[in-house]
């Protein structure tokens, strides 16, 4: 299974992938999990690569394997859209992060409806996910990432009661009701609930 | 026995706890940064954030003499700073056990250059481990140190950002207890004056012969076999790909690349009709290969730039496979800095002055994108500095730009001290702003020696800059908030218009450090007038549309540099 994360520095891409990665590992999969810190953190361009199989080489998925490409952000989910195969799944957040060449005016801004069309003739298979709408609704746009993890819980292997004790495990303990939430809206927005 | 999913950094820590390193030292830096401060949560081992690379591997090296089981980790980069007693510590060699960990970073994603730091085992005349994965990170590690006190020689491991930022599944380990050698005064080793430094050099010589004749046979390198149309030989993470891509062939994995071991090489090449050498940016094995003289492929058709993957091999050696190509068009998202960072300001400030700002290396590097501008150079660390010096001994009055030097605070520490002395030695006119966030910033808030606490979480003391520079002989020291950015600007033109040598401290901390969330701003649309000042800030959490700026409230911290900025008085 060969999943790519991608969205914008500071959306909470890497707790994203850690959950997954782990969830693998739990159910005794060769897992490899690849990202990228230092100076792509800032506001960069982020993709977290995880792959699980009985067995695992490459940390990298290559492009045009991809089962399931899950982007945070439009923009992103079609930077990276040749990375996803033939009967791949695109997950992705139609919410939008203008870069800095496009909010300081030098580039003009791609509109919803290209993107969005851009989207539809490269990916047959897509749902997409207001994650980030829902997570503002529920009171916290950090708990985006919970929503997608969510939505994609749907389409992934693993029992939702494994996600749910993933996050949590690992998000602080007073988020851990808003972060369940977040998740459960996630399931319910791939009507999965 | 217990897996767990770790990154090859936390997988070299782990490797080092269980092989019984005592004492380890660093300088942060990308993709090596993640050793140290997952090597600081095990009890039992001393950690460090030394100021610099060179002063990390003296004292592992000190360590190493005392007896002890010591670990230098750096970037690739670093390991030039470090380079000086690398070269001493081969003659040395280790009491106790040595290992010095290179993170190379194939691909560029966060340095200056894409250097294969291989070549320094060449150069120094010591072992190379280069580890594939998270198991073997760990696994290597432990060996590295056995290898290091077998043999009396400091050994490499060299990791790429694909081994140090990928993670997978490891088996756990127990630590080893391992006592302290001690110290024994030892001058004809220890002490490289040249008549002892000659037989030392002898000495190493033979050192490094006894570990290859180990090599031909050490079970750190593996033959797989597959078909012997195709053998491939390879180290490090261009094994995996090379694995996934071509499942049929037969494999020489070497993981300890130097001194290389010819004869199990020579043995290979004969047992496949074709032989091919994968490796990431340079020919190092290559080059070894054809000194052989055995016929084998590999930079003829490999790249010698960016990081290898997949898809790279693939095209490289079967042709370019069914297209699948990127969707064209699409607007580039370039890192830049956060909303409330305080280099903003002082950027902001520099704007639409006569200047030559050498930068350095740090998040403020981003300074030099637009619409900062605020920076004509990067070289290395603590570049800026001696930079501006040199520029301004070779324009004197010809030029009447100012010479500016932007360095941040840890970098100061690092490198930056000598530079400014020089500075003040040679008198230059140049002025030297340190943009002290009161963190190490790009790699993740590791404190340094500015601000009062230690890698192990113990209060020290605080070293302030400006008494430091005080110190070095500067005479003008201005310091500002960067927040209150037009009285900023106001000082700092002031300050421009004397001759230097000078120092301006741009204070305030980093926005993430302190978690800055304060009330998002808002524009008030009546009073803008488009005029974009707020804009030229470069902070992305403003935008602008229908002739007005907009605030974006889900990632404004407050800071209220905009409204600071602003002629109309239309944010609050």
């Amino acid at each position: 299974m060969n999943v790519l994360v991608c969205g914008v520095g500071g959306q909470g891409v890497l707790l994203f992938s850690d959950i997954i990665s782990n969830l693998a590992m739990t159910a005794g999969l060769d897992v490899k999990k690849s990202e990228v810190h230092g100076m792509a953190q800032r506001g960069g361009s982020v993709t977290g690569h995880i792959r699980y199989a009985p067995k695992v080489f490459s940390p990298l998925i290559e492009e045009g394997t991809a089962d399931l490409l899950v982007g945070f952000e439009m923009m992103e989910a079609l930077r990276y859209i040749h990375f996803l195969g033939p009967n791949g799944r695109l997950v992705f957040d139609p919410h939008r992060i203008d870069p800095m060449p496009v909010s300081i005016g030098a580039v003009e801004r791609p509109t919803d409806e290209r993107l969005g069309g851009r989207l539809a003739a490269r990916a047959p298979i897509r749902q997409a996910i207001p994650a980030f709408a829902t997570a503002l609704r529920l009171g916290s746009s950090r708990v985006q990432n919970t929503v997608m993890l969510g939505a994609v819980s749907c389409f992934l292997e693993f029992p939702a009661e494994s996600f749910r004790q993933a996050i949590a495990g690992l998000v602080r303990p007073q988020a851990v009701e808003l972060n369940l939430k977040a998740f459960a809206a996630g399931r319910e927005l791939c009507s999965c609930a | 026995m217990t897996r767990k999913l770790l990154s090859g950094d936390e997988a070299v820590a782990r490797g080092a706890w269980e092989a019984g390193c005592h004492v380890a030292a660093a300088y942060p830096g990308t993709p090596s940064t993640e050793i140290l401060e997952a090597l600081s949560t095990y009890k039992d081992v001393y950690c460090e954030w030394s100021t610099n690379e060179k002063v990390a591997l003296e004292v592992a090296l000190g360590a190493s003499i005392s007896g002890a089981r010591a670990l230098a980790a750096m970037k690739h980069v670093g390991m030039n700073v470090a380079a000086d007693p690398l070269f001493s510590a081969a003659y040395i060699g280790a009491h106790g056990g040595l290992v010095i960990v290179t993170a190379d970073d194939p691909g560029l994603h966060s340095s200056q250059n894409e250097q294969d730091n291989r070549y320094y085992g060449m150069m120094a005349k010591v072992p190379v481990l280069c580890p594939s994965d998270s198991q073997e990170a760990k696994d290597f590690t432990r060996r590295a140190f056995d290898i290091s006190e077998e043999f009396d020689i400091p050994v490499i491991l060299r990791l790429t950002t694909r081994t140090a930022h990928s993670s997978s599944v490891v088996e756990l380990g127990e630590r080893l207890p391992r006592p302290v050698k001690g110290y024994e005064k030892q001058i004809t080793k220890n002490l490289v004056l040249p008549a002892f430094a000659r037989a030392r050099h002898a000495d190493l010589e033979r050192r490094l012969d006894r570990v290859r004749a180990w090599n031909e046979a050490s079970d750190l390198n593996r033959i797989e076999k597959g078909s012997t149309q195709r053998g491939i030989i390879c180290d490090g993470i261009a094994y995996q790909y090379a694995r996934e891509v071509f499942p049929d062939a037969s494999f020489l994995k070497l993981g300890m690349v130097w001194p290389f071991p010819r004869e199990l090489v020579e043995r290979f090449a004969v047992s496949v009709d074709e032989l091919l050498v994968i490796e990431e940016v340079d020919p190092f094995i290559e080059t070894q290969v054809h000194a052989l003289g055995i016929k084998a492929s590999g930079k003829d058709r490999l790249p010698r730039t960016d990081e290898l993957s997949p898809r790279v091999l693939r095209n490289a050696v079967s042709g370019p496979a069914a297209s699948v190509k990127p969707e064209p068009g699409l607007p580039n998202r370039p890192p830049a800095l956060c909303p409330g960072c305080p280099h903003t300001g002082m950027f902001w400030a520099l704007q639409k002055q006569k200047l030559v700002i050498g930068g350095d290396i740090g998040c403020y590097t981003l300074g030099a994108l637009p619409p900062h501008n605020a920076m004509d150079t990067c070289i290395d660390m603590g570049a800026s500095i001696t930079f501006a010096h040199g520029c301004d001994k070779a324009l004197g009055d010809t030029d009447p730009r100012r010479r500016i030097a932007v360095i941040g605070d840890s970098t100061f520490f690092h490198s930056g001290i000598t530079g400014l002395i020089n500075t003040v030695y040679n008198q230059s006119n140049v002025i030297t702003i340190i943009t002290d966030n009161r963190t190490t910033g790009m790699t993740g808030h590791q404190p340094h020696p500015g601000t009062g606490t230690t890698l192990m979480g113990k209060d020290t003391i605080a070293i302030d800059p400006a008494e430091l520079a005080r110190a070095c002989g500067v005479k003008r020291i201005l310091t500002v908030d960067p927040y209150q950015v037009k009285e900023t600007r106001k000082q700092v033109r002031e300050f421009l218009s004397e001759p230097g040598p000078a120092v301006i401290i741009s204070r305030r901390p980093c926005a993430l450090l302190i978690k800055l969330r304060d009330t998002p701003k808002q524009v008030d649309p009546d009073k803008c007038i488009g005029c974009k000042t707020c804009i030229s800030l470069g902070c992305s959490a403003l935008l602008f549309g229908d002739d007005k700026s907009h605030v974006n409230p889900t990632i404004c911290v407050g800071c209220g540099m905009c409204a600071d900025v602003c002629p109309k008085g239309a944010i609050a």
